[in-house]
């Protein structure tokens, strides 16, 4: 996240809004960014060292990237309402996509790397383990969201569209939880992730409620004026 | 079923290589005179094999009685293990590569990442080191790691092992049957139970300053489990002194069960009436019994526990069956006859 984050912070810094065509070169830059750790998983693939356990570690490294992006994904919204910036949005739907891809990664090797494709076992795993059940629910969501995630759905399905896409945060959520039980005693990383969905999430919810205040407020002092 | 030595197996297709080395070095050093003790020794080891998975009585002591005592060498690098003995356990298992053995860890007082162990146990002393011997026994007594090296002559045993996690390999470890340290031990008849205790270090363990586990780690066994011909004290892999990182100097194998029940670094052992309750058992109740035997009928509720994943067969291979026991039915089966393992997962 740091990388990104950066990026951002450097523009808030600077107090400087990019152009269009700066705009098309960052989105190229993250773009690329996005791609690095599967390029490193290639690399790393070819040269014979993904761990003595190379299954699980693809599994993880799909899984952290995945939830990596969707953490940043749900950043920029916080990012717009603490500096007032709004272009990093540009970069939403592009994020959105590369999590539904390392997800989509993440899924594929549990599916056939690690069962095989025996439909018997997976279903069993599924049912028989919550922390399976769980991300297999996060992926399904996902689904409907990278569907309808081009300009002509957004069209379509206009005040819709926003309410579909609010499933992001149970996804976040369900994320974390799977992570979380994942590991066997040592909650430190999952415990991190948490903290940063919760903060990411905590951010909305505070400007969302003084958003209102702020509207009753005026509505109060001033019962004529339609709030803005 | 893998260990079961096959009657017409043609003696040159089983006689370790190394057996063979020395013969011809006895051979040639000493003449015809050695060649009959040198025999014997072949003979032994495949009567070893033999033994030990059709009785209950110690393989140990069949085993290289021609050889010295190997000598536990202090020091944390790579060090041979001088003399030990092949047997046929394991034979027609493909081994688990040396490298993958001893950098994927699960050693939680070097860190939980399953890479760390290796990179944190560098600078770990497994020497000096004494085990101490308490509770139900005739009196106190402690031992160093040199005398458990001359308790009994040791063995190469080829084990399959499982994790809970999900894996499993092809470990070939040195030791020596546990049920000669106990004899060694001499435990009262009160003893129903033997309870190991790992070393925890916070100097040295890194992962100790952490309260993840209720530290020092123990395990347990019961008494016949403990007993049992399979089960080994482990002071070595691949010819090798125990590197640190899977549990130097000396720490137990117990191929039937997953493998956190094999206590690493093991500093104490108490024998007890009742049955301890051991540091996974606290950590997760509904998660970690006290038997903790493979078992694919028994599901865990984070793993599939009916299929694993070999490691080193490669990103492609996909999972294999996990067997009752992880195999060994025919050695420890008898001993939960009337156990509902169901209940006492």
């Amino acid at each position: 996240m740091s990388k990104f984050l950066n990026t951002a912070s450097i523009f808030a810094t600077f107090n400087a809004t990019p152009n269009r065509k700066q705009i098309s070169w960052i989105k190229a830059f993250v773009f690329a960014l996005c791609l690095v750790p599967l390029l490193r998983l290639f690399w790393l693939g070819f040269q014979d060292n993904l761990s003595a356990n190379p299954i699980e570690f693809v599994e993880r490294s799909t899984g952290f990237w995945a939830l990596f992006i969707l953490l940043a994904t749900l950043a920029l919204t916080p990012v717009r309402l603490i500096t007032g910036k709004v272009w990093q949005i540009q970069l939403r739907r592009m994020l959105g996509l590369f999590m539904f891809f390392y997800a989509c990664l993440h899924i594929s090797t549990y599916l056939w790397l690690d069962f095989s494709f025996n439909w018997a076992d997976i279903t069993k795993d599924i049912v028989k383990h919550p922390r399976i059940l769980v991300g297999f629910a996060a992926f399904v969501l996902t689904i409907p969201l990278a569907i309808t995630s081009n300009n002509a759905m957004v069209r379509r399905l206009r005040e819709r569209w926003k309410q579909l896409h609010r499933l992001v945060y149970l996804i976040a959520i369900l994320a974390v939880v799977h992570f979380w039980w994942l590991v066997k005693k040592d909650i430190r990383e999952p415990l991190l992730y948490a903290i940063i969905l919760i903060v990411l999430l905590g951010i909305r919810i505070y400007y969302k409620k003084s958003v209102k205040q702020t509207k009753i407020n005026h509505k109060a002092h001033n019962p004529n004026q339609q709030p803005v | 079923m893998i260990i079961q030595t096959k009657s017409d197996i043609i003696p040159s297709e089983i006689t370790p290589k190394e057996v063979f080395d020395n013969r011809r070095e006895f051979i040639q050093k000493a003449g015809f005179g050695l060649l009959v003790g040198a025999a014997g020794m072949v003979s032994n080891s495949l009567y070893a094999g033999t033994i030990s998975s059709g009785t209950t009585e110690g393989a140990g002591r069949l085993v290289g009685r021609a050889n010295a005592p190997a000598i536990y060498k202090p020091g944390g690098t790579r060090q041979k293990i001088s003399n030990y003995s092949k047997t046929s356990y394991g034979a027609g298992e493909k081994l688990t590569a040396y490298d993958d053995v001893t950098t994927y860890n699960n050693y939680y007082e070097f860190g939980t990442d399953k890479s760390e162990p290796a990179i944190n146990s560098k600078l770990f002393k497994p020497s000096p080191w004494t085990v101490s011997i308490e509770g139900e026994v005739k009196r106190n007594k402690i031992i160093s790691i040199q005398d458990i090296y001359k308790l009994a002559p040791l063995e190469e045993r080829i084990y399959r092992m499982r994790c809970v996690e999900g894996w499993s390999m092809v470990i070939p470890w040195i030791g020596l049957p546990l049920a000669q340290l106990i004899k060694w031990a001499e435990p009262t008849s009160n003893a129903k139970y033997v309870e190991f205790i790992s070393l925890a270090d916070p100097q040295q363990m890194p992962g100790v300053n952490i309260p993840m586990l209720d530290w020092p780690y123990n395990e347990a066994l019961r008494m016949d489990e403990a007993m049992n011909p399979l089960t080994i004290m482990a002071v070595g892999l691949y010819g090798e002194q125990l590197p640190n990182q899977n549990g130097a100097p000396m720490r137990l194998v117990v191929p039937w069960k997953y493998g956190f029940k094999g206590a690493k670094s093991i500093v104490k052992i108490r024998f007890t009436e009742k049955m301890p309750q051991t540091s996974w058992m606290k950590a997760g109740p509904n998660e970690y019994g006290f038997y903790a035997n493979v078992n694919p009928l028994v599901e865990h509720p984070r793993w599939t526990q009916s299929s694993e994943k070999r490691i080193g067969a490669g990103l492609f291979a996909g999972r294999i069956k996990t067997q009752m026991f992880n195999g060994y039915t025919e050695q420890v089966g008898q001993m939960y006859a009337g156990l509902d393992l169901r209940k006492n997962f």
